[in-house]
Parts: structure tokens; sequence; C-alpha cells
């Protein structure tokens, strides 16, 4: 049963090419370094540009000096510097969490909400604004992370405990099943209270507006402690893309490899959806832009989804504040608009590196 | 993964294929593949019975049955063949073609996670409808609210898969560039529905969340009459690739050196996909679950390497009716059908995942 059943993956992943556009390490150094600048540049960008026209050297000086007189220096220090933080940190741990996702789901539809983190932070939002009258991004943040959790650990046990253990379709399957059971409940409850609709309708576009330093301190060590475990869990990604059966021959501890790879994609989602809302198009999209570069190598991928999810969402954030003034468009939506035909053309310039 | 000689492989298959024979034509079939629709399409009928008469006015069976063949009271005869008999029969169509056409698509893909949504069906009927709920505004009713809106259902449908199919070709379709090119343009299609919902009134926005769930809420011949209708035409034709589709899921290179034309075969595959998808999109709303989950679950059910064709929309369409059911007799009024389908049907997936000894991939 084993054999037949485990070659159907086989002729779909070997057909288009497994390289990226830069083949060399140097190359790829070369190119990682050149992206850190451009991330650099882009939280610059950001923090320049907003809804008011502040000049360049009124924002340079607001941000050194923190008694400076006026508005502009509150509006620099209190609203853009903490939106651009949460931007760089939401980014990177999108961007990280879906080349994971996709990695060990081994699945180019595997974005990283698939384990159930999106749909138990929204139904923890929807509860908390439902029982507790919550209408506040900044107040959603604990229950959020707690959904979060909640819903990956129910999704890898019932993913688990299958006669095959965690395999990427048991894991993926539980995850939708999940998924779809409790966004059917977060539709059943915005569907009877009009209210809860009206405030979960903002919550769930993804946004970075509107959250204070005090979420960005809160979501940070979360973020950080997934990007270390997804740094350390690249080079066993790598095995186990070769077949568990093969990674297991290689000295790999399959169970070990999968626990670090889970933890890592729920912080890191769990995290970066509790502070912004449900940004589906960074985890989904990112990876297969950063995986037609550096090829299907986890160690180089993983780095570059983190930067191109920054520059991705940053970018998105700046343009949504200026194509809409005075009001804004939530980051959410600018991506998927701008970020979609964007992504096209690449898919159809070259054939994308498969997984 | 081991090299196991095909002989072995074929000698330790659980079940052996039985052989039927009628003079010169033959051909081979599993005892599960007849059975497991039977006993689907039996349970259908059984739940459809029942579902005729329950509800807020409950009729007896031989009333029901008297009001089916012209007889009976006139209340009865209305509220059975104007009101429940079209519900009904537009949910097993919908169930039918949602999940033959999710078992297509993912077939096609070789993937569990494909669904219609994948080649922009859902996403196109989805922003076809929100817009005309919430542009249209209050003055939406009459004609306008019950053609207008599965109208622009099934065109934004069509528009966006002909849009997923467009800009995925490349001297042929490749499935892998599909998807990505799908998941694209989904995205930006659920942005779009999600900036137009922030943006409309409140009441409005509540209208189009449940259209949006997928709703059977008053829909009565006008619906299921065009319905039948498309798949009468669809059904066998997509009944009729399952011998192509079993070839296909071995990968194009081996379907090719099968003599099976691949460009073509799959070109058929998406559009009969497409077209089931959009018109049951068009009449009850994107009932997301039974074209993603359904097929999973038949194919557990079943048997087998693929989910498979018909029991995939019997299994479907029993799921609708019998959610349908819920909604109407158990649930406060009229929650949408969308809520209870994935309310009852994922717990039952999970389960299975639970117990299940299968590692298939798809």
């Amino acid at each position: 049963m084993a054999q037949r059943t485990a070659t159907p993956a086989a002729p779909a992943a070997a057909a288009p090419p497994r390289r990226g556009l830069l083949p060399g390490a140097g190359s790829r150094l070369l190119g990682l370094c050149l992206l850190l600048a451009l991330t650099v540049a882009v939280c610059a960008l950001s923090i320049a540009v907003g809804t008011r026209s502040i000049g360049l050297g009124t924002v340079w000086h607001a941000l050194w000096n923190a008694h400076a007189p006026g508005d502009e220096t509150v509006i620099v220090r209190q609203l853009r510097v903490p939106r651009t933080l949460l931007g760089v940190l939401a980014g990177a741990a999108l961007g990280v969490a879906g080349a994971l996702m996709q990695g060990h789901t081994r699945n180019p539809l595997g974005d990283p909400g698939l384990l159930g983190i999106t749909a138990g932070a929204s139904f923890a939002v929807v509860l908390s604004i439902w029982l507790l009258h919550l209408n506040s991004a900044a107040g959603y943040v604990w229950f959020a992370l707690a959904g979060a959790l909640l819903g990956s650990v129910a999704v890898y046990l019932v993913g688990s405990s299958g006669r095959g253990g965690a395999t990427p379709v048991s894991l993926a399957l539980a995850g939708s099943a999940l998924s779809f059971l409790l966004f059917a409940l977060v539709q059943a409850i915005t569907i009877r209270e009009t209210t809860a609709l009206d405030a979960f309708r903002f919550w769930v576009v993804g946004a970075l507006a509107g959250r204070g330093s005090d979420v960005v301190v809160q979501v940070a060590p979360f973020i950080v402690v997934g990007l270390v475990l997804a740094v350390v869990n690249a080079p066993a990604l790598n095995l186990l893309g070769l077949g568990e059966d093969v990674a297991r021959g290689l000295g790999q501890r399959i169970w070990l490899a999968r626990a670090v790879g889970l933890l890592a994609i729920t912080l890191l989602t769990g995290a970066a959806t509790a502070a912004c809302g449900p940004i589906a198009f960074v985890g989904l999209v990112v990876p297969h832009v950063a995986r037609a570069v550096t090829g299907p190598d986890h160690r180089w991928l993983v780095p570059w989804s983190g930067l191109l999810g920054i520059v991705f969402l940053l970018l998105a954030d700046v343009l949504g504040r200026v194509v809409a003034r005075p009001g804004e468009l939530q980051v959410g939506i600018v991506l998927a608009v701008v970020g979609a035909p964007f992504f096209i053309a690449l898919v159809r310039r070259r054939k994308l590196a498969a997984l | 993964m081991t090299a196991t000689a095909p002989t072995r492989t074929a000698a330790r298959r659980p079940r052996p294929l039985q052989t039927l024979r009628v003079g010169p034509v033959s051909a081979t079939y599993r005892r599960r593949d007849l059975l497991v629709p039977v006993v689907l399409a039996v349970a259908l009928v059984l739940v459809s019975a029942v579902s005729l008469g329950r509800g807020d006015y409950p009729i007896s069976t031989v009333d029901v049955l008297r009001s089916l063949v012209g007889l009976g009271e006139e209340t009865d005869r209305f509220i059975v063949l104007e009101l429940r008999a079209p519900r009904i029969v537009v949910a097993v169509l919908v169930g039918i073609a949602l999940g033959v056409s999710g078992a297509l698509v993912q077939t096609f893909a070789r993937n569990p996670l494909a669904s219609p949504d994948v080649l922009g069906v859902t996403g196109g009927a989805s922003i076809g409808a929100v817009a005309v709920l919430v542009l249209g505004g209050s003055s939406l009713s009459g004609p306008l609210a019950s053609i207008g809106l599965p109208g622009a259902a099934l065109a934004g449908g069509l528009v966006m898969a002909a849009l997923v199919f467009g800009l995925a070709w490349r001297q042929g379709i490749d499935g892998y560039r599909l998807v990505l090119v799908g998941i694209a343009l989904s995205a930006m299609a659920q942005a779009v529905i999600r900036y137009l919902l922030t943006r409309s009134d409140i009441q409005l926005a509540a209208v189009a969340n449940v259209w949006i769930t997928g709703s059977l809420n008053g829909r009565d011949w006008d619906q299921a009459v065009p319905l039948a209708l498309s798949l009468v035409v669809l059904l066998p034709a997509a009944l009729a690739l399952g011998r192509t589709l079993r070839v296909l899921q071995f990968g194009d290179e081996t379907a090719t050196a099968l003599g099976v034309r691949v460009p073509l075969a799959q070109g058929v595959t998406v559009v009969v996909a497409v077209a089931l998808a959009a018109v049951a999109v068009a009449a009850a709303g994107p009932i997301q679950f039974v074209a993603l989950v359904v097929p999973q679950i038949a194919v557990r059910l079943a048997g087998g390497s693929r989910p498979p064709l018909l029991a995939s929309g019997l299994l479907g369409a029993l799921l609708l009716v019998a959610s349908d059911l819920l909604a109407r007799t158990v649930l406060p009024d009229s929650f949408p059908v969308g809520v209870v389908t994935a309310v009852v049907g994922a717990p039952y997936l999970l389960w299975l995942l639970v117990r299940g000894r299968r590692r298939s991939t798809l």
C-alpha cells in the first residue's frame, strides 16, 4: 500500500525545473545583501510616507529627538515607527512561515493558515467580539494568539493520530477540515449577530494601521523565537524533501523535524495573524517568488522569503496610504490586488522552480 | 518507493477486480465502485423524502405522496410542490455539481487541496454577486434580484475562470502553472470581496455575508430548471471523462505514452469542472466545503486512488439535503446551509482521518 500511494506525487514534482534564477551560493549571498538593502530602504519609505505629508528633514529630526515639538513628532514616533516595525515582523513571519508550510506539506497550495491557525484565530476573535464586546485590534491580540495555538494543536493531534502518523496529506486535510468547521462557526456567529460582523469585517481584511507599539512588543518575542526555529529547521526540511524514507535513512529524526517546523509555523503565523489579522497572500505567494530565485534549497529559501515578505508587506502598506488619501486602503487588500498580477506575470515568464 | 514488481503489487491488492462480459463488450469494476454509489443514492432518496414532509408545517408521508401525484389538499400541494420540492431539487443538483466538479479538479491537479476555487470560479462568482448586492443597494428587488444576482454570479465565475485559464495558457496548460495563477487570482478576488464588505452599509454586508456562505433560502423552480438542464449536458460529459482521468493521474508523460491526448483531456476536464461549479454557485452561492472536502470523504468511503466522480456527486447531494433538513427543522430561523454543511461534514472527515489507515497522496 505504501509503495503504491507514495508514487503519485513524484511525476508532478519532477516536471518543472528544480533550479532558481541564482544557481551559485555567491550570487545568492550577493542577492540576499541587495535584498537586505532594499528592505532597509522600504522601511525608510514606510516611515517617511503617509497620509500626512511631512518633510524628510522633519521626519529625520523627529526620529532622533523624542521631545521635538509638534504633531509631526507624535505621528512619526507613535504611528509610523510602530507600524513599520509591525510590518517588518509580520512580513518576515508570514514569508518564512509560508516557506516552511509549503516545504512541510510539499504542496504549492500550502498557506501558513492551513494548520487551522487562521481559522482558530478568527474564531477566537469573533468570540471575543461577540461575548466580550471587544472592538479594538489591540484587544484581540491575546485571543487570536490563543485561538491560533489551539487550532494548530488540534490539527496536529488529528493529523498525526491516523495509522501513518503526521504525513503532509493527513495534516493538510485535517487542517482544511478543521478550518472549514471553525470558519462555519465564525459565519454562523456573524450571520446571527450583525454587530459582530460589523467589527469582524474590519479585522478580517488584515491591516497594519491602528496597532500601537504595545502590540508590537506583545508579538515580537513569539516571532523572534519562531524565526530562530525556522532557520534551525531549514536543513532538515531539505532532507524531508527527499522523502521520509530517504530522510530517515540519512539519520534525520522525522518527528523532531516536523515538530520544530510546525511549532515555528504556529508561532510565526499565530503572532502575525493576532497582530494584523489574516493576510493570506504573503505566506502563499512570497515563497513561490523566493523559490523562483533560490531554487528549492530551504537554507536560502527561508531568509529570502522572510526579506521578500517584509518588502512586499511594507510596499503594499505604503501604497495603501498613498492611493486613497485622505483615507487608507488596508494592506491585505492592496497586497492581493497589486501582488496578484505581479505574481501571475512571474509565473508566466518562466517555469517556476517546483517544490 | 522500493522496486516492487507490478505483478506483486497487483497480487497484494485488497479487492480483486470483477469482470463483466456482455457479448463482445467487457469491462472491469470493483464491487465498492458500485456498492457505494448505490448506498448513497438510496440514502439520498430517503433523506429527500423525509425532507419533503418536515418543516414548519409537517405533512404526513401519505399526504406528501398524494401531493406529489397531484392529489391531496391544495395547501399541502402548494407547500410540497412549490416550496419544498424545488428547494430539495436545487440542493441535490448543487451537491452533485459541486461534488463532481471538486473530484474533477482534484484529480486533474493531483492535489487534495485543489477545488473549483483554484480555477477562479468561486472567487469570480462571489465578486459578481457581492458587487450586485452592495452596489445595487436597497433598490435590489423583483427581476433584478431573481435573475440579476445569479446571472452576475454565473458571469463572474465564468469570466474569472476564463481569465485563470487564459493567463495560465502558454503553448498548452501546465497543471502546476494553472494552480499558481488560480491561487493568485483567488486571493485577489477574496481581497476585493472583503473590501466591498468593509465599504458597504452593514445591512447589505449582512445580506452579502449570507450569500458568500451559500444558502438555499427561497430557491424555487426558476433556479432548479436551468440547473437541471445544465446538468443533463455536463454530468454525462464528466462521467465520460472518468476513464481518461484514471490514466491522467499517472502523470502527463505516462498518459501520453498510453495514448491519451493530454492537452485535450486537460482542457475538457477544466471546462466541464468550471461549468459545473459555475452553475452550482450561481444557484446557491459558493458552498466551498462540498467541492473541497466531499471528494476526500468519498475517496475514503469508496477506496481507490482518486476521488470517485459519481460517489462524490451523490455524497455532496446527500450532505446538502441533510444539512438543509437540519437547517430548516432544528436550527433557528433560516440558517444558510453552507454553515451547516461544514459543521456536519467536517467532523466526519476528521473522524475518518483519526481512524483512517490510508496514507494516500490524493
